[in-house]
Order: C-alpha cells, then structure tokens, then sequence
C-alpha cells in the first residue's frame, strides 16, 4: 500500500460549533473506516518508534497502525489492549500533542499521525462490533485491594485481574468512574463508554464496592486484616484550591470540581434536575488547564450568555489539551489572557455580580521554564459576571494519610512513591495517579496503575 | 440498598429511621455524618448521626423535612431501601476530658445534639441540656434528654411548652449567675448557633458549634461546603466535611455561612412544592 503523504491529518468529523454549545453529546464524532485507513496510510512505520518513546504506557503504535492499514481493526484493538486497558477513554482524553503524536516524524514537516484519533477508532469499532465480554481468568487465589475507581485504580484492577488476582475496587462516591464520570464532561467523554469498561472489568471477576470511603469507613490496615494481601491507592486529587481573594465566599462562586461534579455525577445539566446549579448568565473560569475548559464549555451547555476563561499567562502557555481549547474557541468561548482576579465583587444579597482582574505580563522564566506573570501597575478593570469558577488545581485529601501509620507523604500532601514500583513507605501498600503527583492527566495515572500491579505481582508472589 | 429497618414519626415534620448499614455502624461516632440517596439519580444529602447500633448494624438518622429529598425520603416506609448510605464522615465531637458542658440544640438539631449528651454522660461528665422548639407540637427527643441530663431546660418560642423564650435566656442567666463549664456545644439553626455563640463569648468558656452546609461529596473533592474561620481579623477557608463539622463558634463567619446556606432556595422552594403536588397527585 502507498502511504498517504499528505501534510495534514484528516480533519475529524464534529458537530457544528453553534449546535454543539447548546447540547451535551459528544463533540468530536470519529473516524469512519475509509477516513481511518486513509489516515493510518500516513504513518510511515519508522524503525525506531519515537512515538512509541512518548506514549507513557508504550502502546506499540506503528504495530497497531499497520492492523488499521490491512482493515484488521479487531487485530488492531488486540495490540493496543496489551498496554493500554482503557483505549476508548484515552484515545478521547489524552494530550497526545504533548505524548506520541509530538514524537511524529510526519510532525516534522506538517502534521503528525492522527494516533489519538486512530486509537479512539480502533476501540469505538472493537465496543461496536464485538460483543464477547472478557472471561473471568483462572483465579490465582490472592487478593488486592484497589482504593478509587478513577483511570490509575481501574488501570490496576484490570491488569492484575487478568493474572488471576481476586480484585476489590473500593469507590467513595456512588457511582465507578472517578473523574472519568465526576470531572470529564459528556461531550468530551460520554459516560456509556466509561461504564463500557467498568463492566468489562465486573465481567473479569473484579468486584466494584461503591460508598465505601477508605480512611473513613474502612481504614488501609483493616483491608489487610480482611485478607488483601496489597492495596493501591488511587484516590485521586482532593481538595480544591482557591485563590485567596476577597469574594471567594459569595453565592456563585463555585470550585470547577463542585461545579462539573454537579453537572455531570449529579446530572444538574437535565431540565429538572434534583441537584442545583446555576444556569446562564455571564461566567468565568479562572485557569486554563483541562479542567477549567471543561468547566467553561459545560456552562456554556447549561446556557451561559457569555463565558470567560481567565488566565494569567498567555496562550503559548496554557496548559489545556489543543483540541480542547481550540474547541472551546469555537464554542464562542472568550479567552481573557494575562488577566488575573484580585477580587470577586457582590449585590446586596450575597450573590457574585463582578470580578475584578488585573492586567498581566510575563515576566523572566521560572525554574521550570514557564515565564511567570507580572501584574501590569494600576491596570484593574471590572468584568461583569454571575457566575466564577476557580480552577487552579487540588491538593491532595487528607482522608487517608490521617488514618494511615507509616504512609509517609511529601509537603505538599502527595504520597510518596518509589518511581519505578509504586511502592509507598508502607509495606504491601502502593499507590498512583493523582493522589501522587497533584492534578495530572489520564493516562499518566494509567501508566501508574500499570507500574503498581507489576510490582504488586512481584510483591505478592515473593511473599507468598 | 440500605434497608431502613425502623421508622418513627416524630412530629409532622420530623422523621426518625434506622438505617442498616453495618460498616458505618461500627465506626460511626457522636458529631460525625453520613451522605445519603433516596433513589437514583436522586440528590446527595448529608445528615449528622443521630444514633448507631453497632450490634444490629444500624444507624439511626433524624430529619426534616425541608425539601424535595427529605420529603422523598420521609415516604419511605419500614422494609423499603434507600440507594446509598455512605459514611461515616467528618471528625467526631471531642469528648475528652470534658466534666461539665451545656448542650445548646435547637428544633431537629437536637438530634445530633442527643448523641453527643449521651456520650458525654457515659463518661460521667455533668451535661446541662437547653434544648428549643417553635412550639409544644414540634418537641422531639424530651424523654432522652432527660435521660442524659443533669438538668433540662426546654424552651418554646409560644410558650405552649416548658418555658417561653429562646435557648439563650437560660443559658445567659446561668452564665450571668457565674455557672462555669469546661464548653458549650450547641447544634441547630445557624441564626440560633451565632446567638448562642455571641451569649458565651463573653465567658471565654469554649464554644463549638455544629455546621451542617451544602455538600456534595462530603469527602473534601467538591469546596461546596467550604466557610470561613476568622482570628485576629486573618481569614481562614475550612471545609465542614472533612475539617468539620464542628467548629469553635467564635471563629466561624457566621454571616458568610447564612448566606451561602441560601444559594438554592429558589430552587429548593419549586422543587419541594414539584414533589408535594406529585405526592399529592398520587394520593388523589
């Protein structure tokens, strides 16, 4: 077969920027077969695989490409499960311009291969045209114990699943998913395709125990007297941060974790919802990662007039995914850059009816090279809005770590991990995700999910 | 499925059930709470702990009905299930130590205010109750309280019960007559709480009060329920669910919590008169 050398990916199909700000259903809508073996016909199965290097759970991409070349897409699902236990979410979520596709010997000249979306492909047609569930492995007789039902916590439960283990996933809030279900908004994730792989994972035997708070209503040592033999913490992000400004407290000021967590696991977003939020008006999102795009998009979708990123750095340096800004930009989403908040300003009731920000510049590079933002002198200006919705990050959540003797964490709050295992201070007890390295994405919590049931295999057959 | 094992009607807007949620009941301590679902797809609401039965595996809850999901709630009968019961949460009332306190509890915050007298008592603390309902038709929980108390004092906003008058008068004229305890812990309206706590201050004599905002999680991931602590003019953020729920009285921004506990009473007001008319609809 000839490749394709055109200079670009194939567009992806999406619904149309104006239709889609005012529904909730998935914005980007996929490859058909054609388009995918067309833009598989770009890769130019480079020897030396850097794209390989750059994926952080190191799908053999150029292998499972070359499946998509020859039509063999089941073939091509096969490769990607060997690395990847989430390959729907990932090919979805992941900031493959940073990943795989940044390592791309077509990016050289033009675009890189479209991997994300060639991933996202294979897995919608494996979920389309397969409809063999997993079989349950012979059982290996040992059991683990999986705090958190987010991206590391399922990562781990299936691959130690598959070697036999009997797997225990505990889940605090009602329903599996973490932030697969309680952060990322439906039109960027539907939530079938979560449960799609939560229900693959049932079907291998794992067992899901939602409202089950470790730290609280089960603490980490009394996991082990039950007869787990090891436990990985995946419990994720934790504690908003805000600002610090005056104003914080006002009605209509949200943290993005309350505000998508009201939206998409409390469903605000239907017409008559059992949960409250506040729909429409003029909003601001203070941040410029995922999140905070999710969060802007989301209230554009609940009917917001107009809505506002707020970020203090430029766009060079905003941290969200690509595709996920340049949406939002279509969307008729506004981007105030080099801006910062110094106060949110209210009415007579205790509701926000302003914010007032300060114009930036950036400054000299910090330590890790991003440049810093320098507030411009007596630049202030008022931006009226309704609503405000911080999202500048978590810090980790004390439930566990206060609970837990010999788990020792960094000081910021993170748990400490050996790098190469995910193995904690205590023994027997390893960890991932979030709950490690502060807010990050989906697939490097994977790849962590990934290390600690090799390790926890290690661990467990050299004890027992 | 939570099965709700027992079910009492305490007056026309209080209810009291036991819930069997065996895990919960083993850890679940005076001042902590407990996150619960109806149904699904139903709303997420917290609820002090009001009671436990370790050996039966049961946690008792009190509630009133102030919106579209306690009145849903309050149409459960014995032997049917709610959808989750998830718990128990926050730090428990500290005890320790503690030989002589003043519970404060006002109208259904009385019921997280029992839990704590009775601990109290069994550590063989001298506990003077003040507990305040609008009227004689509302009193809940008097038998237990007289139980656990050294002395009682009920009050009613009419006068149709115990004494006339709110929970201060008592509580003042105690403090004034120079009654010492080692705190005050009170629980109930927010309004009542600040009062409570401005009665006190002058004392010095410890006051923690019992905050109960708007959640979500309630494990520290959403900041819904964040509030303020104020010292020395220096504001400090706290969230009730996990730093929480109770807190010293003195510090709390009590204003800033009144306000941000009326965020969704618009809402609150059509969603609970939507589920009157079906309750309605289907009686007719």
């Amino acid at each position: 077969m000839k490749p394709n050398m055109s200079s670009i990916k194939n567009p992806m199909p999406s619904q149309e920027p104006l239709v889609r700000a005012k529904n909730f259903s998935e914005v980007a809508l996929g490859y058909d077969e054609e388009t995918a073996v067309d833009e598989a016909l770009r890769c130019l199965n480079c020897k030396n695989m850097p794209c390989v290097q750059g994926c952080p759970v190191n799908i053999y991409i150029p292998d499972f490409i070359q499946k998509i070349k020859e039509g063999d897409f089941e073939g091509a699902y096969e490769i990607i499960s060997q690395s990847s236990s989430l390959p729907a979410v990932c090919g979805r979520v992941c900031p493959q311009e940073k990943q795989c596709e940044a390592k791309c010997v077509r990016g050289i000249k033009g675009e890189s291969v479209g991997i994300g979306r060639l991933e996202r492909f294979v897995a919608d047609w494996h979920n389309a045209h397969s409809n063999t569930l997993p079989s349950v492995p012979a059982s290996n007789g040992h059991m683990v114990a999986v705090i958190g039902s987010g991206p590391s916590g399922l990562t781990c439960a299936g691959y130690l699943a598959r070697m036999g283990y009997k797997v225990t996933v505990f889940e605090a809030l009602h329903t599996a998913g973490g932030v697969l279900v309680y952060g990322i908004p439906e039109f960027r994730l539907p939530k079938a395709i979560v449960q799609k792989e939560i229900d693959n994972l049932i079907s291998m035997g794992v067992k899901i125990e939602t409202n089950i708070i470790i730290g609280k209503t089960l603490t980490i040592d009394e996991l082990f007297d039950m007869g787990y033999e090891a436990v990985f913490i995946g419990s994720g992000a934790g504690l908003p941060s805000f600002m610090g400004i005056k104003g914080e407290s006002l009605k209509g000021v949200y943290s993005a974790n309350e505000f998508l967590t009201r939206s998409n696991l409390m469903k605000s977003y239907l017409e008559k919802p059992t949960t409250p939020i506040i729909k429409g008006g003029k909003v601001a999102v203070v941040g410029g990662g995922n999140v905070a795009m999710d969060a802007a998009r989301t209230a554009l979708r609940l009917g917001a007039d107009k809505v506002y990123i707020v970020y203090r750095r430029s766009m060079d340096e905003l941290p969200a995914r690509k595709e996920e800004v340049e949406h939002a930009i279509e969307e008729g989403i506004e981007f105030n850059l080099l801006n910062n908040p110094v106060e949110i300003i209210g009415d007579d009731n205790g509701f926000v009816k302003a914010m007032k920000c300060i114009k930036m510049e950036l400054g000299e590079p910090d330590e890790r090279g991003r440049r810093s933002p320098v507030p411009i002198e007596n630049s202030e200006f008022i931006l009226d809005v309704d609503t405000v919705i911080i999202s500048i990050g978590t810090s980790p959540n004390p439930l566990i770590k206060s609970t837990t003797q010999g788990l020792d964490v960094n000081k910021r709050g993170g748990i400490i991990v050996e790098e190469n295992t995910g193995a904690t201070s205590k023994e027997g007890v390893y960890a991932g995700g979030d709950a490690v390295t502060g807010a990050a994405t989906v697939i490097s919590a994977m790849g962590a999910g990934k290390t600690a049931a090799k390790a926890i295999d290690e661990y467990i057959k050299m004890n027992g | 499925m939570y099965k709700i094992i027992s079910k009492k009607i305490l007056n026309p807007y209080v209810t009291m059930m036991d819930i069997e949620a065996p895990l919960v009941a083993k850890k679940a301590q005076a001042g902590q709470f407990i996150i619960l679902r109806v149904d699904k797809d139903g709303e997420r609401i917290p609820l002090t702990v009001a009671g436990f039965n370790r050996e039966k595996g049961t946690v008792k809850i009190i509630f009133q009905i102030v919106g579209a999901t306690t009145l849903l709630l309050s149409k459960k009968e014995e032997g049917e299930y709610i959808e989750d019961f998830a718990g128990p949460l926050g730090v428990a009332t500290k005890t320790d130590n503690l030989k002589k306190v003043c519970i404060v509890g006002g109208g259904v915050g009385c019921a997280i205010a029992l839990p704590i007298a009775q601990k109290l008592k069994e550590q063989g603390c001298s506990v003077t109750s003040i507990i305040g309902f609008r009227n004689k038709d509302l009193i809940i929980l008097e038998d237990d309280f007289k139980a656990c108390s050294q002395q009682l004092y009920i009050m009613t906003d009419d006068g149709s019960y115990g004494e006339k008058g709110n929970v201060c008068m008592p509580l003042s004229k105690m403090l004034d007559s120079g009654e010492v305890f080692d705190e005050v812990i009170t629980i109930g309206p927010l309004i009542m709480m600040k009062f409570v706590v401005e009665t006190v201050r002058p004392t010095g004599i410890p006051c923690t009060v019992s905050m109960n905002p708007i959640m979500i999680d309630g494990t520290g991931m959403c900041g819904g329920c964040r509030l303020s602590l104020i010292e020395d003019g220096k504001r400090e953020v706290k969230f009730a669910c996990v730093d929480g729920p109770d807190f010293d009285g003195y510090k709390i921004d009590f204003d800033e919590a009144m306000s941000r506990a009326s965020m969704y009473k618009d809402f609150e007001k059509h969603a609970y008169e939507d589920s009157c008319n079906l309750f309605k609809k289907e009686a007719d």
